[in-house]
């Protein structure tokens, strides 16, 4: 296993105060950028060439969505941190956060440095306070290095970064949702276009990468695009964060290549919990479409891998089954979830998933209709593809992978009125 | 009327956000309230609004949509359980039923002395830890068993 690259400070005893993290480089990349005076054209294609893709679950290219900003726009632009990790299964970037915080300042000080920013956001998830006010502390360390505020490491560079704290809404993980909750409203995605490089925070460009992307940044810089790209496999350059969850031994957050075996991985996590065997996984965050276990025991966590066995890697998150799950069961909870957390702007996502619900909840609880599985394959239908946002997709693609996969065991529930695990 | 320590939060808040977007500290602005007095009362969304310039709507809108304020008094000990999938998996319906055997309150309720409450949440972003909860939305506690669950509520009593 190669040294890691985004973790990289766990080893000391304190791993998120910057003295630790300067003994393992760390700020060298931002060195370099300022001493070199480094074009942002020369930047955004040593990006480009590591094949880093967005860590949030889109998978977008980073340095594609970097080019996006405009160059010669007269006014306030903001870069903005998607640290809002609230996709079930998935609690990599608290990682970062509390365990590498300067990681992610450098990150974003270098992509401010590039698409020409003087003022960032880093919006915490409202349930993890611990990371945010570690992100607090750190940025306060940082600026009193100089590494944020005016004439950084004594250039003519000049970027700030603020902690926003998120309150308990998953939709705001979306990121024009995001931007709408920063700027003190309820967190309703907009609609696009205008898309945030144009028409972003308070109506300024703004750029939106996730928590893992920016802490990725540093070590491209410092190492060549190449090098992060040649870790993983095409198509899906560099390392990846993944948290595995669920009924494995040790569930945790694991570093790895991107393109690892899938086997690999739950080894890592110690293995399905003792005496049981897999059953199933959804294999990038609660949103994706659940696998199989034997068909996932033969995957690599990479992009194309994952999408053509009919799921997606999403943020990475690896939510593992045994055999006494009832899928049923977890499906309600699904259905529960996305239900409560539509924000209600559009019809097809307030109306449908509050059918989805209720429809497997009845399932669940004895009272299901032979009907009502086709008519819960025609609401998915419904919904996804027609909303503002993607939560109406999330809400669909879980009923879409169960149904696939697991019907008899809906169809077996219905008749039965009990569960066949 | 907020207090002198909330108004000083929220100011320090302000320094964020350019000069003429201070709504944007509207958020912290409804935490800094419910630390302080354990829920959020209309009032204090009057007093929310005035101090930040905005429409009284247009705090009562971000107060309800965000799931963890409190509208209402949630003890005070407000005790938040994920049950959300991986929580699930590992065991979030046994947590609430020990939390029930203890307290004998279940989710959205308050024990009679008003000392604890229980809430359910949404995932929180720890699922390798599952199963969690949280204290009064700062303090979070993970891989929750029976015995942990006594641990904690021995702590608590003691505040």
């Amino acid at each position: 296993m190669n040294a890691p690259i985004l973790l990289n400070t766990l080893h000391f005893d304190q791993p998120w105060t910057l003295e630790n993290y300067l003994k393992v480089g760390g700020y060298q990349a931002l060195r370099k950028v300022l001493a070199e005076k480094m074009s942002s054209d020369a930047i955004i294609a040593e990006v480009k060439a590591s094949g880093l893709r967005g860590r949030g679950g889109a998978g977008f290219p980073t340095g594609l969505k970097w080019s996006f900003m405009p160059r010669n726009y007269q006014g306030e632009k903001y870069l903005v941190c998607n640290s809002d990790e609230g996709e079930p299964g998935t609690c990599k970037d608290r990682d970062i956060l509390r365990y590498n915080p300067h990681m992610l300042i450098e990150g974003m000080a270098i992509a401010a440095y590039t698409m020409g920013v003087k003022t960032g956001y880093n919006y915490v998830h409202g349930e993890i306070f611990e990371a945010y006010e570690r992100m607090e502390a750190a940025c306060e360390e940082a600026r009193k290095a100089g590494y944020l505020g005016k004439n950084i490491l004594g250039s003519d560079f000049e970027f700030d970064l603020h902690n926003h704290m998120g309150y308990g809404a998953y939709v705001c993980g979306e990121e024009t949702a995001l931007l709408e909750s920063i700027e003190g409203k309820k967190g309703q995605p907009r609609f696009k276009p205008p898309f945030p490089a144009s028409f972003g925070l308070y109506g300024k460009p703004t750029t939106i990468n996730n928590t893992e992307t920016f802490a990725s940044i540093p070590y491209i810089i410092r190492e060549g695009g190449k090098k992060f790209a040649d870790i993983g496999v095409p198509n899906s350059g560099g390392v990846k964060l993944f948290s595995i969850s669920g009924h494995v031994n040790k569930p945790g957050n694991f570093e790895v290549p991107m393109g690892t075996p899938f086997r690999k991985l739950l080894e890592m996590a110690g293995g399905v919990r003792s005496g049981h065997k897999l059953k199933a996984v959804i294999p990038g965050g609660s949103s994706m479409p659940v696998l199989p276990g034997e068909i996932m025991m033969d995957l690599n966590m990479d992009y194309d891998s994952i999408q053509r066995a009919g799921s997606y890697l999403g943020s990475g998150a690896i939510i593992v089954m045994d055999e006494t799950t009832c899928m049923v069961k977890a499906l309600e909870r699904l259905s529960y979830f996305y239900h409560e957390e539509s924000c209600g702007q559009c019809t097809p996502c307030r109306e449908g998933t509050g059918w989805l619900y209720r429809i497997v909840h009845r399932i669940e609880h004895g009272e299901g209709r032979p009907e009502d599985l086709d008519l819960l394959l025609d609401l998915c239908n419904n919904i996804a593809g027609r909303t503002i946002c993607a939560l109406g997709d999330a809400a669909a693609w879980p009923v879409q992978g169960m149904l696939k996969h697991y019907r008899n065991e809906f169809e077996y529930h219905i008749e039965h009125k009990r569960c066949l695990v | 009327m907020l207090s002198q320590q909330i108004t000083t939060l929220i100011d320090k808040e302000l320094k964020k956000y350019p000069a003429d977007q201070r709504q944007s500290a509207v958020m912290a602005a409804l935490r800094f309230v419910q630390d302080e007095k354990g829920w959020i009362a209309p009032a204090d969304m009057t007093d929310i609004a005035d101090y930040l310039g905005m429409q009284q709507m247009a705090v009562y809108e971000v107060a309800t949509f965000y799931h963890m304020y409190n509208l209402k008094p949630m003890g005070r000990h407000t005790l938040t359980v994920c049950t959300n999938l991986s929580c699930q998996l590992c065991g979030s319906g046994d947590t609430l039923a020990h939390i029930h055997k203890r307290l004998g309150i279940g989710l959205g309720e308050v024990t009679p002395d008003g000392k604890y409450g229980l809430r359910e949440g949404e995932c929180m972003g720890a699922c390798v830890d599952a199963p969690l909860l949280t204290i009064n939305n700062k303090k979070m506690c993970g891989r929750l068993t029976s015995e942990k669950i006594d641990q904690i509520l021995a702590e608590l009593d003691k505040q």
